[in-house]
């Protein structure tokens, strides 16, 4: 059974704690797409962005990472 | 992953300037990502050399490890892990792939 939006956003913002976080399903319920925007993200490569989201996001969700489509940003302010 | 397979992953990675590890292979790939990546690729008529990962699971594995990221597709430019599906197309909309790309275009 795969985690609801909610929690795999609640996952994030444990990590990343000032992360915006918009998750949501796409084709049946294992599908996300999710953005995440964080200030921690500044200066950071796209890559290591990534991989902040996919620490943050653990081992149980070791599955659902391969349908996971992510757009990582920093604050508009900080550009 | 053992040594030979870290090796013959590195020395792919190494003596390839554009080399995308994938499911399947161009002309058959088996995911969605996959397929995407590899049709950037051709879209920017760059020459690259496709491992398919479905083949040997030791690679499919291995190659996570070596760049320390969890999915398949995986490209690399002149060694350099550059990204996975969505980056490689985030770079794509962005004109960042054509200019990473482009000095490769010339030598070929």
């Amino acid at each position: 059974m795969s985690p609801k939006p909610q929690e795999v956003a609640d996952m994030i913002r444990r990590s990343i704690p000032d992360a915006d976080v918009q998750v949501n399903l796409y084709s049946g319920d294992d599908h996300f797409e999710m953005q995440v925007i964080s200030a921690s993200f500044v200066g950071i490569s796209r890559i290591k962005q990534h991989q902040m989201v996919y620490a943050a996001l653990g081992d149980q969700m070791k599955q659902a990472i391969h349908a996971l489509a992510l757009k990582t940003s920093i604050p508009k302010e900080s550009i | 992953m053992s040594d030979s397979v870290a090796q013959q992953i590195d020395q792919v990675v190494k003596s390839n300037d554009v080399v995308l590890f994938m499911k399947g292979t161009p002309d058959f790939p088996q995911c969605g990502f996959s397929q995407r990546v590899s049709a950037i690729l051709n879209a920017h008529e760059i020459p690259f050399a496709a491992v398919n990962v479905l083949l040997n699971n030791e690679v499919r594995e291995g190659i996570k490890a070596y760049s320390d990221w969890p999915t398949i597709p995986q490209l690399y430019v002149k060694a350099e892990f550059v990204g996975g599906c969505d980056i490689v197309t985030e770079m794509h909309e962005a004109g960042e792939l054509e200019e990473l790309l482009a000095p490769l275009k010339k030598e070929g």
